[in-house]
């Protein structure tokens, strides 16, 4: 400890989360200040709408709450089908434990509440592409990705709820979601177990489309594990 | 919306708990418990077993035409994916991604 200009491992891999996660502001600012508007039209008071995005802190949730509340759907239906829409996230959950379980409990409840698809995916691709990280700084990449993302989708939906205009459709802002998380995955797809897990999440999601509250794509994922992992063994067993 | 002010924060606050308790439940509650083997098999393949099945709907039938396919889109994606593939980098699949879509929005709209 010569000098406080020596930057820490831990605090370098928090600026590498910082870096890393900085392109999905892109997606942020215009979600956020969506969701300001949608919540603001269905009723909600700016308090409700910020506690929702403070609180919940999933956008595909929170708009699949806010639609069935427009409808008037019975309270335990909105609850039902927003936590369904959620409950990806404990797949996400477990998969983060062999990186981050052994850290303290308050960091990994701070870790829980900051786990969303963009700081999830981008973390794990880290973690798999550098199995020598320690703890720590596992810990500070994660909450690096989530500091550009999470105060601008606080504060965005502040400006949409006091704002209040509608984003242009010319931009197509509905399909920089998907462009975002296909570029997140494809570098992932860094074996045949892989790519075949991934063919078949697409197969059974498609299939299953219908079913309500994405319970399809919680089919779609776990067949798509299964699949992964079979064909990762059969993969390993030709080479023994 | 018919709910009293109650109500609306009964879902906001059940809604909060509830996310919070699937993000934290395996993470919380496992902590560094060893898994077994076959488990930490099946997760490491999360990420391609819940992205692609959340995405291929919002590809093939995009709420912005109303659910009809729409080739700028599915261009886009492709190219998305093409991209994030051989550069091995999310960045530049994004770049490459929403630069494709805007182009293939603007030539499908001046033909």
């Amino acid at each position: 400890m010569t000098s406080s200009t020596v930057k820490s491992p831990a605090t370098s891999a928090y600026w590498a989360g910082v870096r890393d996660g900085s392109p999905f502001v892109l997606m942020a600012v215009p979600f956020a200040t969506l969701f300001g508007v949608v919540a603001t039209d269905a009723g909600l008071t700016v308090a409700q709408a910020m506690g929702f995005t403070v609180l919940v802190i999933a956008g595909a949730a929170q708009f699949a709450a806010v639609q069935m509340m427009m409808e008037d759907a019975g309270i335990a239906f909105v609850l039902l089908a927003a936590l369904a829409v959620n409950l990806r996230m404990a797949m996400y959950s477990a998969s983060l434990v062999p990186y981050l379980g052994a850290a303290p409990l308050w960091q990994r409840a701070l870790v829980a509440y900051l786990n969303f698809d963009q700081t999830y995916i981008t973390s794990v691709a880290r973690y798999e592409a550098r199995p020598d990280m320690r703890l720590q700084d596992r810990v500070a990449y994660f909450l690096g990705v989530a500091t550009p993302i999470t105060p601008l989708w606080f504060v965005m939906t502040l400006v949409g709820i006091l704002v209040g205009s509608a984003i242009p459709e010319a931009w197509a802002l509905d399909f920089i979601v998907p462009i975002m998380f296909l570029a997140m995955v494809s570098p992932m797809l860094k074996s045949l177990a892989h790519v075949a897990a991934a063919a078949v999440s697409v197969s059974v999601a498609l299939a299953f489309v219908g079913l309500p509250s994405g319970t399809g794509l919680l089919v779609a994922a776990a067949a798509a594990m299964v699949t992964g992992a079979i064909v990762e063994t059969w993969i390993e067993r030709r080479k023994a | 919306m018919t709910y009293s002010t109650g109500e609306i924060w009964l879902i906001i606050a059940v809604l909060g708990a509830g996310t919070f308790l699937i993000r934290f439940s395996f993470l919380g509650l496992i902590g560094d418990r060893p898994m077994p083997p076959l488990v930490l098999k099946l997760l490491r393949f999360t990420p391609v077993a819940v992205l692609p099945g959340m995405v291929a709907p919002l590809v093939l039938w995009p709420a912005a035409t109303g659910g009809a396919p729409d080739p700028a889109r599915m261009i886009a994606a492709i190219v998305t994916v093409a991209v994030g593939i051989r550069a091995r980098s999310a960045i530049w699949g994004i770049a490459a991604g929403i630069g494709t879509l805007y182009l293939a929005l603007w030539v499908f709209a001046i033909r």
